[in-house]
């Protein structure tokens, strides 16, 4: 085949960066010179790269272009496709070095990561099956149908997965209870209700390789005797439940689900449930309870869902990325699987970057990298130079680790010891600006939201909670207001029903155990160092800086500012309303706050 | 029953679309969340009389689906925009600024959050996370996304709308 192969990332967050409008400029382009029939325009899974957006990569060379807007198109058609040269200026520019990359190997974002639950995200057209097929799609399937169930189980054992949603359990332990719970009618339930701030690992292997995750349920459902299963997924996320449909449907005509599955006697029948909104029933039983049409609420364990799920059948629930291991053990065998990763942590792991970071995007490294060099290697350091301050990992759920912890290997089992969790794989970076006080009120914030209301530890103690943290960062704290904070978090941990309640304290108790300083400081001096909690700060011009060009004085909504042009300007603190607008607008950084 | 279906008779509630959509569900185990979306879908929201036909017609308990209406976040008893802005509050638009995103786009709206405009337009709503973190800061209007935004963007994006 003559045609060269151009790939453009079809993610939410390229295409909300234009990918499209870039794709059909590119058409239009190849359509005026008739060159249309050369080239075939692939759209894939997201490439994690979603700083740099929109991508294109041209094969077969594998030039990786990004930020690639529609007028960029003429340059790239009559440079690149008809002159083979390459256009430099839309090459990523490394952050440090200023080089120019041509291929996407040599990016320092891509170089330490191991892709191999993303492998396809970004190479294969999500959309296409027989994409799917022939980078060994449905081997793994194969293979598990023509082994007893039980090794089946066992391999999973010996593999060492364990849950990516959170908690971290034995993936193969869950499948041997469900196995062995006693019942005609069991299911599979993937949870895709990623909700954790921060998080989108999951939405991006739904968006990017459907197939893997409906290959796994598959081999999950055979070994297990469930006939039948569903993907509860976040409304939130129409691409990737649109690209799931497209992949239930293929899989169907293909034989892959349905009656008598390439001629085994195994059937399965999989469907998709829309999440209604609802952060809680990421938790099993709440998420169960949504599937059978009720409030989200969940319910003591036991009996586990195992024992009795839905409908009060025997049911397995696993994660997206979870799910999405489970081909590749299967097809590499447990053994090649458990040589990446540490001692009790086997495989690799997504991470979402995000915050203050250079590189935001999907990362997938083997268990046990160290923090900082996700951070610094992959993620290419702190934004504008700043200052390392902390990272908070795995949503509201868990915890915020200080720079003393960036040589800490990440792993289960290391990041429940700092005080973090592995949870979904959020990692979130902050510099000198972010104040911490102000970080646990925000989670505090969210899980009070979210909570069901169906318990009293957590309905109530994380209003209290967050009354308290509202009082520090309006500068109302007062001295015994640590301890009580410190007491709920620990009473609120011991006696909530469910993994929601029982974690809703990590963020304060971490920033209580590494940031104590600035609470304090918030109490007693009432003093902010990060510079935002408004109540305690004031702006001021910083005389030094100060050119008087007086773009601050006309973007203030409150006429605070005044000073005549090329004078140095003045801030009136008693008008001034702390929005921000003149430190944004300021390019000399001569607005500061204390 | 009986009586109660009679009353419906006489109601200028248009049932149509509920009844539809009923009918589509009908005999589908734990179809109450996607009967509700399919009834929000049909009106824009939830009206009363639709919850109650649903209650009645699907033997379900009015609290009982009143109580899933109103648990759901993306359920609504009101009557809403037909463009709806929703503001990711997630960890990393809150790092990278997204409670200023909000504000401007309550000054340039006159709305609270969940609130909407008096011509039926523009429905603002903060959102928990979108997903799209790497654009951070986000807002969806509808389902397009908007990424990387600054408090300057705003006026424009709502504008062109």
């Amino acid at each position: 085949m003559s045609q060269k192969r151009i790939l453009l990332c079809a993610g939410t967050g390229c295409i909300s960066s234009g990918a499209l409008k870039a794709r059909d400029a590119l058409i239009e382009e190849l359509n005026k010179r008739n060159m249309a029939n050369d080239f075939l325009i692939v759209g894939s899974g997201c490439h994690g790269f979603c700083e740099q957006g929109p991508i294109f990569i041209v094969y077969p060379e594998e030039t990786f272009y990004c930020g690639v807007q529609p007028e960029d198109a003429a340059e790239l058609v009559e440079e690149h496709l008809v002159n083979g040269r390459i256009v430099d200026r839309l090459l990523f520019k490394d952050p440090i070095s200023g080089v120019r990359v041509r291929n996407h190997r040599e990016i320092g974002f891509y170089a330490k990561q191991m892709r191999k639950v993303l492998g396809n995200c970004g190479v294969i057209d999500p959309e296409n099956i027989d994409e799917y097929i022939s980078a060994k799609g449905y081997e793994g399937l194969k293979k598990a149908l023509l082994m007893e169930k039980t090794a089946i189980i066992e391999e999973v054992k010996s593999s060492g997965l364990r849950g990516r949603g959170g908690a971290g359990f034995s993936t193969g332990m869950k499948w041997d209870f469900t196995y062995k719970a006693k019942g005609e009618k069991k299911y599979i339930v993937c949870n895709a209700d990623e909700g954790d701030p921060g998080a989108f690992m999951d939405r991006s292997v739904l968006e990017g390789d459907p197939h893997a995750v409906i290959e796994g349920m598959l081999i999950a459902a055979y070994a297990i005797n469930a006939d039948e299963g569903y993907v509860y997924v976040r409304a939130e996320y129409p691409l990737a439940i649109s690209r799931l449909r497209i992949a239930i449907k293929q899989a169907l005509e293909y034989g892959f689900l349905g009656e008598n599955i390439l001629g085994s006697g195994f059937s399965f029948d999989l469907k998709i449930k829309e999440g209604a909104g609802a952060f809680v029933c990421g938790e099993e039983t709440a998420l169960l309870a949504s599937i059978e049409g009720e409030r989200g609420m969940p319910r003591p364990r036991p009996p586990f869902p195992a024992n009795s799920g839905l409908w009060g059948k025997p049911t397995c629930l696993n994660n997206v990325e979870t799910l999405a291991n489970v081909p590749l053990i299967l097809r590499e065998g447990a053994q090649a699987y458990a040589a990446i990763g540490t001692e009790r942590s086997k495989g690799t792991k997504v991470f979402a970057l995000t915050g203050k970071i250079n590189n935001t995007g999907l990362a997938e490294v083997p268990m046990g990298m160290t923090m900082r060099e996700i951070i610094f290697d992959i993620g290419g350091g702190v934004k504008d130079n700043r200052e390392f301050k902390a990272v908070q990992i795995g949503g509201p759920s868990g915890g915020c680790l200080p720079a003393e912890q960036l040589d800490l290997p990440v792993d289960y089992d290391s990041l429940a010891v700092a005080g973090a969790i592995m949870g979904s794989g959020g990692l979130v970076v902050m510099d000198e600006k972010t104040c911490m006080v102000d970080l646990a009120r925000f989670f505090l914030t969210f899980t009070q939201n979210e909570s069901c209301g169906k318990c009293i530890p957590c309905r109530e103690g994380t209003k209290r909670m967050l009354e308290i943290l509202e009082r520090i960062t309006e500068g109302k704290g007062e001295e015994d207001d640590l301890d009580t904070l410190q007491d709920l978090a620990i009473a609120i941990k011991d006696s909530s029903l469910c993994g929601l309640g029982q974690t809703a304290p990590n963020p304060v108790l971490s920033t209580l155990r590494y940031f104590m300083d600035e609470y304090k400081e918030h109490i007693l001096e009432g003093k902010c160092r990060a510079g935002s909690c408004t109540n305690l700060i004031t702006y001021y011009v910083f005389a030094d800086n100060c050119i008087g060009c007086g773009v601050c004085k006309k973007v203030c909504p409150v006429d605070a500012i005044s000073g005549e042009r090329k004078v140095l300007h003045e801030i009136d603190t008693a008008l001034c309303i702390k929005c921000g607008a003149c430190i944004e607008k300021c390019k000399f950084d001569a607005i500061k706050t204390r | 029953m009986k009586e109660v279906l009679r009353c419906y008779a006489e109601d200028p509630f248009d049932y149509k679309p509920v009844e539809e959509v009923l009918v589509k569900f009908q005999g589908v185990k734990g179809a109450l969340i996607p009967i509700l979306q399919a009834v929000q879908e049909a009106y824009g929201y939830l009206p009363r009389q639709a919850l109650e036909y649903v209650s009645v017609k699907q033997k379900v308990p009015f609290s009982r689906v009143f109580g899933v209406a109103t648990f759901y976040a993306q359920f609504h008893l009101e009557p809403r925009g037909r463009y709806i802005i929703r503001v990711c509050q997630g960890t990393a638009c809150h790092v990278r600024g997204g409670a200023k995103i909000m504000q401007a786009l309550k000054d340039e709206l006159n709305l609270e959050v969940g609130g909407t405009s008096e011509d039926l337009k523009f429905t603002l709503e903060s959102v928990a996370c979108i997903g799209a973190c790497g654009l951070a800061p986000v807002i969806m209007i509808n389902n397009d996304t908007y990424g990387r935004l600054t408090t300057e963007k705003i006026a424009e994006i709502v504008r062109a709308y």
